[in-house]
């Protein structure tokens, strides 16, 4: 029984909201990687994007609320998702005509296009705080659980209770099918087929008459969805403010990194690998050891690897180790 | 004289307006601007060294600033005896095996082949290290923090002048930067970029959270001042009379003795902070005047070249026989060192150390955007960048809540729109920042004061 307890806490304290985080991570590591491997940039706007698709998300849920539109037990959210899509890739379109263009047909280096998304990322950031305020805004409405941690306990008899949040499942279910539906498009299809073509090697694709104008604009357009997507759960599950959104662009670029920047399936795995290791490493062990252990050896300390506060230093320095044996990421992605 | 015309105008022009502001809001704003300003210039200059002359991108300079204060609080802050007495061994002794480690670590990838053995050797003598480190730290570190937490908590500096910890400061920083550019500096521009960035994230999550060396986010206030302080000098009688001086005329106007006194005391009050940021001001003028001769040395002297011709072709420098990679990492350690002094700088005028306040948007993005604007490559136009840029970003508010009372002229003061954007105004200086940044990229891409090789 004790086994089954130590197996239901870890359940609860690490991996559900590991695999939320995770997959919140792996969208914007996607958005990271697919603008890295076609675009040819690290996008340093990527944070502010997606606050800047959430804000839409937020205001037409806003919307729909106040008009009395709602999905009963699911978050409003999720109707509102696809016109924040629709907003969110116009604005990426036309940062793209004025911005970007002009450094990518004068086929400037890499730097310099970072540089210019610096640009973007002040320019976003003022938007969207003058749009919507810099202040902390949740809009999740619906049910809040799907199991309760007191029902489980009375449902099975055990001491330790798994609570699972429904916009944990909804982060879970709605990333695998973004991300199935996203590899099948880059893998099975002419368009996503002539996308991998044109990033592993632009002249080549050139040659074989792919429309480059064409296959950035997609690029764009999947991104837009995806920033959307992944801002809008983020939000959904904590909450929506301008600066946690522009941090998170660091673990978001760490998970790209590690999964081996370019490649969408080890930016995927990348955002799991950042998500699981904060919290294991960050997490106390105590009670897991006090189910686990005989008595007569409880440990005495919190039994926790590193202190909460590093939660994100972690996150950096896997980086770090991984930038020094294998800087091409886990799944090979592109050489530096 | 003729090819500096550029040069002089722009920076009269940026007096110009640092005078302007004296004269319509205040002096003492205006002083503090100047101040942050020449701040900010020694960080524009760090930057430039690394990114203008070398080429090599560090968005880690937030963590090198903050490297920088923190020198500033373990110089000047007095030692803390109670809290050496209750822990300072074990900090000691922790401190001790971690060189012991690193020794360890180094004898032993040196002195033994390249072998499984090896790494996993290497990976045990860490992980237990680490064991023993948290062992021996932890209850030193909880006794530290528990010399009364309210006032103190941590150990204290040294209590020399603060002055000096812009020295410590620079050594600090190289120090990391050493360290940084020995593990990164290999890894191609943008990762580089993003590597940076995340190690100095890493450097202010260990300041915000050891709070037995920093205090944490609990700041450290009432730092000690190279520059006398304003209640001393509202005393003096020296500066009491000086202050007379310097406006006997509006004085003389006054002819009732008390009325004149009452004004003559807001005078002084006034008078002392604006003596105050002088003072300041001076210390820095002197800062900047050095690293500037300093640098425009090291630009047209033999070294200066070859880190062009590095920046400019890697391979074809190489060839000719430049140890590259050696250089990097000198250009990179320096121009960190540069930054250091500034976070110093920073922390010695604002008189506390607040590690919260340590963002990457103000304190890397934003001296980016200084030197990029400025003109990078050129000591003159880096400088000049960051006056600009920190003008702007302190009068955008201003500036900004104008220009929408020009345009909702036509609206009630009441509106929806007008109330709302005249809430948001704070947020134009990232509007106008983004813009300037794109409009310069775009259109004068070597910034405001170009970089200019002579060959003398």
């Amino acid at each position: 029984m004790d086994f089954v307890n130590a197996i239901i806490l870890l359940l609860n304290y690490i991996f559900v909201p590991a695999l939320a985080y995770g997959s919140q991570l792996a969208l914007g590591a996607i958005f990271v990687t697919l603008i890295y491997g076609i675009l040819r940039f690290a996008n340093f706007a990527t944070g502010d994007m997606m606050s800047f698709g959430t804000m839409f998300v937020i205001l037409f849920t806003f919307y729909f609320q106040s008009v009395g539109i709602s999905l009963g037990v699911l978050p409003t959210a999720l109707l509102a998702i696809p016109f924040g899509i629709i907003f969110m890739v116009g604005y990426m379109l036309v940062i793209d005509k004025l911005v970007f263009k002009y450094y990518r047909t004068n086929k400037s280096p890499p730097v310099q296009l970072a540089m210019v998304s610096i640009g973007v990322m002040f320019v976003t950031q003022a938007v969207v705080r003058v749009i919507i305020g810099p202040s902390d805004r949740r809009f999740f409405d619906g049910e809040k659980f799907l199991i309760k941690a007191g029902e489980f306990k009375e449902m099975t008899g055990l001491n330790e209770g798994l609570a699972i949040k429904s916009t944990q499942v909804i982060t879970i279910i709605v990333t695998l099918i973004l991300v199935s539906t996203l590899f099948w498009f880059l893998n099975k299809t002419k368009t996503g087929k002539s996308m991998r073509a044109y990033s592993d090697n632009e002249d080549l694709a050139l040659l074989s008459g792919i429309d480059p104008k064409k296959i950035v604009m997609i690029t764009w357009v999947i991104a837009g969805i995806l920033a959307t997507i992944g801002g809008a759960l983020y939000g959904l599950d904590k909450s929506f403010k301008p600066f946690t959104y522009f941090n998170n662009m660091l673990p978001i670029f760490a998970a790209a990194i590690v999964g081996g920047i370019g490649n969408p399936f080890g930016a995927f795995l990348g955002g799991y690998v950042i998500a699981f290791s904060e919290i294991l490493l960050t997490y106390a062990y105590r009670k897991f050891f006090m189910y686990v252990l005989p008595e007569s050896m409880e440990p005495d300390g919190l039994i926790q690897l590193l202190s909460t506060d590093y939660k994100f230093a972690v996150s950096f320095s896997i980086l770090v180790i991984v930038l020094l044996y294998r800087p091409s990421g886990i799944f090979k992605g592109k050489v530096l | 004289m003729r090819k500096n015309l550029n040069v002089i105008a722009a920076y009269s022009i940026m007096m110009g307006l640092i005078i302007l502001v004296g004269i319509f809001q205040s002096w003492n704003i205006a002083l503090s601007i100047f101040n942050l300003c020449l701040i900010s210039a020694v960080m524009t200059m760090g930057a430039n060294i690394q990114w203008g002359y070398a080429g090599l991108i560090n968005f880690g300079i937030m963590g090198f600033t903050a490297l920088g204060g923190l020198a500033a609080v373990l110089i000047s802050v007095d030692p803390v005896q109670e809290a050496w007495s209750a822990g300072g061994f074990n900090i000691i002794f922790s401190l001790l095996l971690i060189i012991a480690m690193v020794l360890a670590v180094r004898y032993i990838l040196k002195n033994y082949k390249k072998s499984k053995n090896r790494t996993y050797i290497v990976a045990a003598i860490i992980i237990l290290g680490i064991v023993i480190l948290r062992f021996i730290s932890e209850p030193g570190i909880e006794a530290i923090e528990g010399v009364d937490p309210a006032k103190t908590g941590f150990l204290g500096g040294l209590g020399l002048p603060i002055i000096f910890s812009w020295i410590v400061g620079a050594f600090f920083a190289g120090g990391l930067a050493f360290v940084i550019g020995k593990v990164a500096l290999g890894l191609r521009a943008d990762y580089l970029a993003i590597a940076t960035l995340l190690i100095s994230e890493i450097v202010i999550a260990i300041i915000k959270h050891e709070d037995w060396l920093t205090r944490g986010v609990k700041n450290v206030i009432g730092l000690k001042r190279p520059a006398p302080y304003e209640v001393n000098l509202q005393q003096t009688d020296w500066f009491i009379s000086l202050v007379e001086k310097f406006n006997s005329s509006k004085l003389n106007l006054i002819t009732d003795l008390t009325e004149r006194q009452s004004a003559l005391n807001q005078l002084v009050i006034e008078g002392s902070s604006v003596f105050v940021k002088l003072c300041y001001s001076g210390l820095f003028l002197v800062v900047v005047i050095i690293l500037l001769i300093l640098t425009q040395k090291a630009l047209y002297s033999p070294w200066g070249r070859m880190m062009r011709a590095i920046r400019d072709n890697e391979e074809a420098a190489n060839a000719m026989g430049k140890n590259v990679v050696k250089q990097h990492l000198l250009i990179f350690v320096l121009g960190s060192a540069i930054v250091g002094i500034a976070g110093a700088m920073l922390v010695t005028q604002d008189g506390l150390f607040t590690p919260g306040s340590y963002r990457p948007l103000r304190y890397t993005f934003l001296i980016w955007v200084m030197v990029i604007i400025g003109g990078s490559g050129n000591n003159f136009g880096a400088i000049l960048g960051g006056f600009v840029v920190w003008f702007l970003w302190i009068e955008a508010a201003p500036i900004g809540l104008y220009l929408v009372n020009l345009t909702t002229a036509g609206l009630d003061d009441t509106h929806f729109l007008k109330v709302h954007l005249i809430e948001s105004v704070p947020y134009f200086r990232f509007l106008m920042m983004g813009v300037g940044l794109l409009v310069i990229m775009r259109y004068r891409p070597k910034g405001i004061l170009p970089e200019k090789i002579e060959i003398k």
